[in-house]
């Protein structure tokens, strides 16, 4: 199976995202914005980056964007969609994923390792980390606090919608920007779009620092194996 | 003998009034032309002699630095220097000054400095792999308005610099930064940008005859007119009012256009690749077309732009930001079209190439000026006399034997570490992303120079960027010695081996005689320490006219090593990460206190001698601890510079709060044996299976070294012949993170 990595004109991490894919087996394919058919694979991930500038609002104009169609007709029919970072921003903007991210509260753009608790492992995007498990991966975003209003929050917590919170670990991390729940990433009800601010293509490789990303493209090889 | 020379026309006296043109050199354009200037031609002249695109001041003296190496494929003189690396890869690399804009508007001023470095990576035909800074501010902790303008400056530069980097994509992997009271007035911003390509892809700025030459990216505006020419010339008062002079930075656009560019290049669409940058139209025309040995016909109707009555005078001098010139392969040029079109950007032939060497310019159907292109492209040129300041000669011989040694030892280390040289950098460089592109080894932070990985080899490059003004500000040849011993030092500790460097020379004013003392005697350093390291330089820019009525920065050779790693799995860090490790110090504990930062901190005083280099040692102790980790015996490196032993030694507790016990046996003044600097010196650690044959090999090279002690604990010990100090690393840790927070929360 294929995966789709959309590319807007400013996405920067759709190259990182391929090479995290394909180190696992997976076959990925870079698709343009202005792409009106994503027949033929499998899975989507929009990446990192600044979409179209994002000089309005994150993710505000990609929404708009032709290809952006034929995600939202993946995810209605069950894909695995995934959005990292920026293709968080891009979910929320069109609607894919509820709430909103905001400026970080300390109102710049920040880059460090954070820590993440997995509270679901029974997703095709994290089925290789174990209940609870700590993360350590990297954040790298000026908009990255998560925001929705208390019926919403309540609604995620209550459908186990919430996959991945900031933690303090060993002294280090916590709540890098004030997300609200300290959430980092969430999925839809259905369980087969998630959103996260972290970016775990950048923690695949030991050279890189971390490995506690690779799970996430573990999860889902094995997902699409099984649905192929 | 005077000769005796015709009067200059009223005409030609108000020209030069307005452009501020001296009268020899009006009367050398005119010997070039054979004829009178208009204004236009004369305006051209204005910016392709400035002393930013022209060198005139500098070129003489630039002769001297080495420019040959094994791994040398482009020297000075193309848009960037490239070097090979193996596996047919090589890397193009540049460092370029913007800091009368920053001076002037920080946050543009910086953002358009990141942005034009990498369009001169992307027109060597390499993919930016990584961004470097090398920034200089005034005072930060004193109150008032000058801690308030160096504030401001802070917080614009850095913005600047994120919002550029982060958003177009290339990790901002490394820099330096440095405080000093002599740039309150002006600043410091060079950035540096290296690249990857493969050796086949190599660009120049060259064209065939008769070749139509394309204009790429953003439309032309009012803005960074002459820009070019405000950055050689002194900061004033007035400066304010050169706002119009910055350019104004478009990250998602410059996106654009690299993508665009890049990918033309590897579809092998074009011949030649130009970055438009200083003196725009003017200066990446005519300097194309010179390079080729052809002259050229520029179509200014032709000139996509986004406001309306440009005179050609504007059209000539702006600086908007986000523009290549590409020349396309025969029969390409409908595929150079579409590609543009796909990126939605705007290609158009503007120019054709011409037999005639000349740089001709129509507009309205009118040729509105005409020069040889080697008339602009080779300006007059100065060698002048220089004589060093005699305030700097007493400082340098002050006599530092009578400083008392402090009762708390202690406490000093506190308060160095405490120090806006020494204290943490982490609340500039988590503004940067310093990871995408999946390739940083080693992050900020975490060891004394960048790696960079590259993918699907075994390769990397380390990466460093370094100066001491404090050093060169004493002892300008010595200084730039330093600069380039340092930054070299940093890329071996990492176990990189240096290849090739790109050089800052940020300086004062050539035209007066202490000006111009720094500056020649800062490139005759650099050229000494060049020869004896093996390292030449391939690129590099000269920002000079950093001077007011009121003072003069520090010569500051800001110089920027590249440095290969062939295995990137033999690396080093600079924190102590396993208890038990012995710790080594090649060198002697014993400093010096001349230019020391210690001195600086604690008596409020820049005197005394910098530190003597002895080259060939220094080649030696770099050669070795690269050994030692190629071996695999070393994992944790770290050099010793500002602030002596002990603050080299806190630093190495930092990144995992690992302590260490160690003890210094030699005689001297404490303070010298902890605090003062010296070169050539490098702290590691290696465990007890490895620890002889290490010490085997720092002996056969002839390097002195001692074993000092042994990594563990959370505390960092250091044992006197009578004293015994002793810290918490987090105390330590505590002091050292707080201060740039404060400006940059």
């Amino acid at each position: 199976m294929k995966v789709a990595v959309i590319v807007f004109p400013g996405s920067n991490c759709d190259q990182d995202t391929r090479w995290a894919l394909e180190r696992v087996g997976l076959k990925a394919e870079l698709v343009w914005h202005t792409e009106g058919s994503l027949e033929g694979y499998g899975a989507v991930f929009l990446p990192g980056g600044f979409s179209y500038g994002d000089y309005l609002r994150a993710g505000a104009l990609a929404k708009f964007s032709p290809v952006m169609g034929e995600v939202r007709r993946l995810a209605q029919r069950g894909y695995p969609v995934m959005g990292i970072c920026n293709g968080f921003q891009v979910l929320t903007e069109a609607g894919l994923l509820p709430g909103a991210l905001l400026a970080n509260t300390n109102l710049h753009y920040t880059c460090k390792e954070v820590f993440l608790r997995v509270e679901r492992t029974d997703l095709p995007f994290t089925s290789d980390y174990r209940q609870a498990q700590v993360l350590r991966l990297p954040i790298a975003h000026g908009e990255g606090r998560y925001y929705a209003d208390e019926e919403t929050l309540a609604r995620l917590e209550q459908n186990r919608q919430i996959v991945f919170r900031y933690v303090e670990h060993q002294g280090q991390g916590g709540n890098p920007n004030g997300s609200l729940g300290d959430i980092a990433g969430i999925v839809n009800e259905r369980g087969n779009v998630l959103g996260m601010m972290p970016h775990p293509e950048r923690a695949v490789e030991s050279v890189l620092g971390s490995v506690d990303g690779e799970g996430i493209f573990t999860s889902l090889s094995k997902a699409l194996a099984t649905l192929a | 003998m005077e000769e005796t020379l015709t009067p200059l026309s009223e005409q030609a006296k108000a020209l030069l009034e307005e452009t501020g043109i001296p009268q020899n050199e009006y009367r050398e354009i005119v010997r070039l032309l054979g004829r009178e200037p208009g204004r236009l031609e004369l305006y051209l002249f204005k910016v392709m002699w400035s002393e930013h695109c022209s060198y005139k001041n500098s070129r003489p003296l630039l002769r001297l630095l080495p420019k040959e190496g094994p791994a040398v494929l482009q020297g000075p003189g193309e848009n960037a220097g490239v070097v090979e690396i193996g596996d047919g890869y090589a890397v193009a690399f540049k460092i370029e000054s913007h800091n009368h804009p920053s001076a002037v508007e920080p946050v543009q001023g910086a953002a358009t400095g990141v942005g034009g470095i990498i369009r001169d990576i992307v027109a060597m035909g390499a993919r930016p792999i990584a961004l470097l800074n090398s920034l200089r501010f005034g005072k930060p902790d004193t109150g008032g308005s000058e801690g308030d303008r160096t504030r401001y400056l802070v917080q614009g530069v850095v913005g600047g610099i994120a919002h550029y980097g982060n958003a177009i994509g290339i990790p901002t992997v490394g820099g330096d930064i440095y405080f000093h009271p002599d740039y309150q007035d002006n600043p410091l911003v060079n950035a540096m940008c290296v690249g990857l390509l493969r050796v086949e892809e190599l660009k120049k700025s060259r064209a065939g005859l008769g070749r139509p030459v394309y204009y790429l990216g953003s439309k032309t505006g009012r803005d960074g007119i002459g820009g070019a020419a405000f950055a050689s010339e002194e900061l004033s008062e007035e400066s304010e009012s050169k706002r119009p002079s910055v350019q104004v930075g478009d990250p998602f656009m410059g996106k654009l256009t690299m993508e665009a560019t890049l990918e033309a290049i590897r579809l092998d669409l074009v011949e030649g690749v130009q970055d438009m940058g200083a003196a725009g139209l003017t200066s990446s025309l005519s300097e194309m077309a010179h390079k080729s040995g052809l002259g050229l016909e520029l179509d200014l109707d032709k000139v996509p732009r986004r406001e309306v009555g440009m005179s050609p005078l504007e059209l000539m001098l702006s600086e908007s930001q986000e523009r290549m010139v590409l020349v396309p392969r025969p029969g390409k040029e409908k595929a150079l079209e579409a590609l543009a079109a796909c990126w939605g950007l705007d290609a158009v032939p503007v120019a054709v190439t011409i037999e005639e060497p000349v740089f001709r310019i129509k507009s309205e159907g009118q040729v509105v000026a005409e020069v040889p292109t080697h008339a602009l492209a080779d300006s007059v040129t100065y060698v002048r006399e220089g004589q060093e300041s005699p305030e700097i000669q007493a400082l340098r011989a002050k006599d530092l034997s009578a400083l008392p040694v402090p009762g708390d030892l202690h406490g000093v280390l506190l308060k160095l570490l405490a120090s806006p040289n020494l204290c943490s950098r982490a609340p500039v460089f988590e503004r940067y992303d310093y990871q995408v592109g999946t390739n940083t080894a080693l992050v900020p932070g975490k060891g004394d120079a960048a790696i960079v990985r590259v993918k699907g080899t075994r390769r990397a490059i380390a990466l460093k960027v370094d100066a001491n003004p404090r050093y060169s500000r004493l002892h300008p040849r010595l200084g730039a010695m330093h600069a380039l011993a340092e930054a070299a030092r940093n890329v071996s500790v990492v176990g990189g081996r240096p290849l090739a460097y790109t050089d800052g020379l940020n300086c004062g004013n050539p035209e007066t005689p202490h000006g111009y003392y720094e500056l020649s005697e800062t490139i005759a350093g650099l050229a000494e320490a060049s020869r004896a390291l093996g390292i030449p330089v391939v690129s590099g820019n000269v920002s000079l006219y950093n001077e007011g009525p009121s003072y003069r920065i520090p010569p500051t050779p800001m110089v920027g090593v590249v440095g290969l790693l062939e295995n990137v799995e033999r690396r080093a860090e600079m924190g102590f990460k396993k208890a038990g490790e012995f710790v080594v110090l090649i060198g002697e504990p014993l400093g010096e206190l001349g230019a020391s930062e210690y001195l600086w901190v604690l008596e409020g005083l820049e005197a005394g001698h910098p530190p003597r280099l002895e080259l060939q040692r220094e080649a030696k102790a770099q050669a070795a601890i690269r050994d030692l980790i190629e071996m695999g015996w070393v994992r944790t490196a770290h050099d010793v510079a500002e602030g002596g032993l002990a603050v080299a030694l806190a630093e190495m507790t930092f990144p995992y709060g690992l302590g260490a016990t160690l003890e210094i046996r030699d005689a001297g003044r404490p303070d010298a044996l902890l605090f003062g600097e010296a070169p050539g010196r490098i702290l590691f650690s290696v465990d007890q299976d490895h620890l002889q044959s290490a010490i085997a090999h720092l002996q056969s090279l002839g390097l002195p070294h001692r074993i000092l002690g042994q990594v563990g604990g959370d505390e960092l010990t250091i044992l006197l012949p009578k004293t015994q100090l002793k810290w918490s690393v987090s105390e330590l840790k505590q002091g050292w993170e707080a201060p740039l927070r404060e400006v940059l929360p």
